[in-house]
């Protein structure tokens, strides 16, 4: 078990012709992704490294059975094509493209209401369940199969929490970047009901920014309906209000969103804050042996 | 993205919205001759990219185009300073001079975006406590700000145009021009990509009329690609020249106030790299992301910038190699270091992809650098090189 992505999932990639999606594509097959197709727009009836390039995302969910949609076209398509992935009826949209106009996500998020498919991102490094694969940017060589659960807002910071487990010798079940954009398909909640529900996943990690309130949410969901014990850090602290700190939705603005308050709230739904990134992982090992659990 | 109050307001007068007439003007002639053709009395008022500008000395009123002069020549070329703009305020190069009026009371009203999850969409917020104190409302008294939530997928509809001129108290003969004025704010706030769109104060004069008397309008950056006409107004001297640069080089950069200039790759990790330094008892001078696919020219180019701020006593590298490979980040750290001549004290500290072969090349650089493995050691080390 994982979550989100496993052995079944079968990955049709859009804008598979493009470099970020040919390369990253690529290297998806190195970790052993089904990868069953690609989709560029007049492109269709090629291949790229033998797989078969289509038209349209209908094409490829009728030919090849793809449930799993990996979307790396430039921002001014790309609701375009989420649109269509929905319409295909694959089950899984996981979107790396950065720059979707706010205003855009919001027809986005209509869009997913009510349709059976889930969407991760945009504007994120994707998700990897170690063994089975991934989709997106992660770096091949920081996983490693496991019980801990990662979610996260950030890109490299996320690679760095992996990597730190990894070298503890603490596998993954599942990571995933929700994305830095102030609107994304799946947020934090979305996430931990899952590894909630996963009988695979221990414990959880959550890396959260500045900005927003989806780590106050998270901490309310918490609160209530998580029993497996999280870990988490906030990116941040020093950062002035007013300014964006490179993601759109990293801003502290009207007093809101800061890194303390949202550790004040993740603490008081008994989550454990760590304030120390470089400590994650030693406080996600410490949290197992106490479960008596071999990762 | 930012744009002045004259600019703002030359949207509202495009699409409907009835706001005071008005000329900007960069020199005190210019404002003596708006006044002549304004006739009557006239209110000048700084143009900078921040609020508070009239308790900061920031707005005169002018009784005559002689008085317009005068006001314009007393602003201009001023360092203002507001709650917005920090001790060291904004220089003024604009004025902006308008008509004079006469005012009964000041209402507020403003669209934003809700990103609370299952809730995304644009949202209008009112009070009848309008006026320079809102900022104090939206603390002590946020009950006295009404909010109405538009649909997406419905779209605007008249009856929330009647809900909020209820709250701002509104008579009848005014209901049917707000109705128009907040319909067209809807149109201009999804049709131009806007993040932030405020009338403050939407005021009524005493002859009964509504009147944006002062405007707020930003720009979703995402969404610019497809407004030429906005990216027009943007205004470089609004911005911090260091940050003009990056933007050139398509770095992420924005410019602090401590003296351990950072360089990382991803915006979660420059920020984290920020608090580290805190946490070892220093201050970042600067957040900077040289983003996934920076070739060694960009790093050179971030180099640059860095160390171009004289504030900056010792340079921090983090990378974590993804998709940016660590000898890319090497090649640009030894090419930027041999051009510029670097005589800064450097911490490096490099993981990821080809880690090993960036840390050999950067041994047999002859490059004077202090390596770190972890990440708060790093921290520490370039903390303890400014001392």
């Amino acid at each position: 078990m994982a979550i989100l992505f496993d052995h079944k999932s079968r990955v049709v990639v859009q804008g598979i012709t493009g470099s970020e999606g040919s390369f990253h594509t690529r290297e998806s097959v190195k970790l052993r992704t089904k990868v069953v197709a690609g989709v560029t727009p007049g492109k269709g009836g090629t291949e790229i490294d033998g797989i078969p390039v289509y038209d349209r995302v209908g094409d490829a969910v009728e030919k090849q059975q793809a449930n799993v949609s990996g979307i790396y076209t430039p921002a001014a398509f790309t609701p375009d094509a989420i649109f269509e992935a929905i319409e295909a009826g694959v089950g899984l949209i996981v979107c790396m493209t950065e720059g979707i106009p706010v205003a855009e996500m919001i027809r986005v998020k209509q869009a997913l209401k009510g349709s059976g498919t889930r969407m991760i991102g945009p504007n994120c490094p994707g998700i990897t369940t170690p063994g089975a694969g991934k989709v997106g940017f992660m770096p091949n060589f920081i996983h490693k199969q496991g019980n801990v659960g990662v979610v996260s807002r950030s890109g490299t910071l996320t690679y760095e929490m992996i990597w730190q487990l990894t070298g503890l010798g603490i596998g993954q079940s599942t990571s995933v970047g929700i994305g830095g954009d102030p609107i994304v398909g799946s947020g934090f909640i979305d996430i931990l009901e899952r590894f909630e529900a996963d009988p695979q996943t221990e414990a959880i990690v959550m890396i959260g920014e500045i900005g927003g309130t989806a780590e106050e949410e998270a901490a309310e969901f918490i609160r209530g309906q998580v029993t497996k014990p999280v870990v988490s850090f906030i990116a941040g602290r020093t950062a002035p209000p007013g300014r964006r700190m490179g993601h759109a939705g990293a801003i502290i603005s009207g007093g809101k969103g800061t890194a303390e308050e949202k550790f004040m709230a993740l603490e008081r739904a008994g989550v454990l804050v760590e304030k120390n990134p470089a400590e994650i992982g030693r406080r996600v090992q410490e949290i197992l042996k106490a479960r008596g659990s071999a990762s | 993205m930012k744009i002045h109050e004259y600019q703002a307001k030359e949207l509202l007068r495009g699409y409907g919205i009835p706001v005071p007439r008005g000329k900007a003007a960069a020199t005190p002639d210019e404002a003596r001759e708006a006044a002549e053709e304004l006739q009557g009395k006239t209110v000048v008022k700084a143009q900078i990219h921040a609020g508070g500008r009239g308790k900061g000395g920031g707005v005169k009123p002018a009784a005559s185009p002689d008085e317009a002069f005068a006001a314009a020549r007393a602003i201009l070329g001023m360092q203002l300073v507001t709650h917005q703009t920090g001790p060291e305020g904004k220089k003024v190069r604009s004025v902006l001079v308008e008509e004079a009026s006469a005012i009964r009371k000041e209402l507020y009203l403003s669209l934003v975006v809700d990103r609370s999850k299952g809730r995304e969409c644009v949202v209008f917020m009112a009070s009848e406590a309008g006026g320079m104190d809102i900022e104090q409302v939206v603390a002590t008294a946020p009950e006295k700000i009404v909010k109405c939530a538009v649909h997406p997928a419905v779209g605007f509809s008249p009856f929330q145009a009647r809900k909020l001129s209820a709250a701002l108290g509104l008579n009848a003969e005014q209901q049917k021009p707000f109705a128009e004025i907040v319909r067209n704010l809807y149109r201009l706030f999804l049709e131009k990509d806007c993040s932030l769109l405020e009338i403050n104060p939407l005021a009524i004069t005493e002859d009964g009329r509504l009147l944006a008397l002062d405007t707020k309008i930003n720009f979703d950056d995402d969404g610019l690609y497809r407004h030429p006409e906005i990216r027009e107004l943007r205004d470089p001297d609004e911005e911090d020249p260091l940050e003009v640069a990056a933007k050139n080089a398509a770095v992420n950069y924005i410019k602090l106030d401590g003296n351990v200039g950072c360089m990382v790759n991803g915006a979660g990790l420059a920020m984290t790299t920020m608090d580290m330094i805190k946490m070892a008892g220093g201050e970042p001078a600067n957040f900077l992301d040289v983003g996934g696919g920076a070739s060694a020219e960009q790093i050179e180019k971030a180099f640059r910038i860095l160390t171009s701020d004289p504030n900056v006593k010792c340079i921090l590298v983090n990378i974590f190699g993804g998709i940016l490979r660590c000898d890319r980040v090497s090649a640009g750290l030894i090419q930027a270091a041999k051009n510029i001549e670097m005589k800064l004290p450097m911490v490096v500290r490099l993981q990821g992809t080809n880690v090993e072969e960036g840390r050999r090349m950067l041994q047999e650089s002859g490059l004077r650098f202090t390596v770190a493995d972890g990440l708060y050691e790093a921290a520490e080390k370039a903390v303890s090189l400014t001392r």
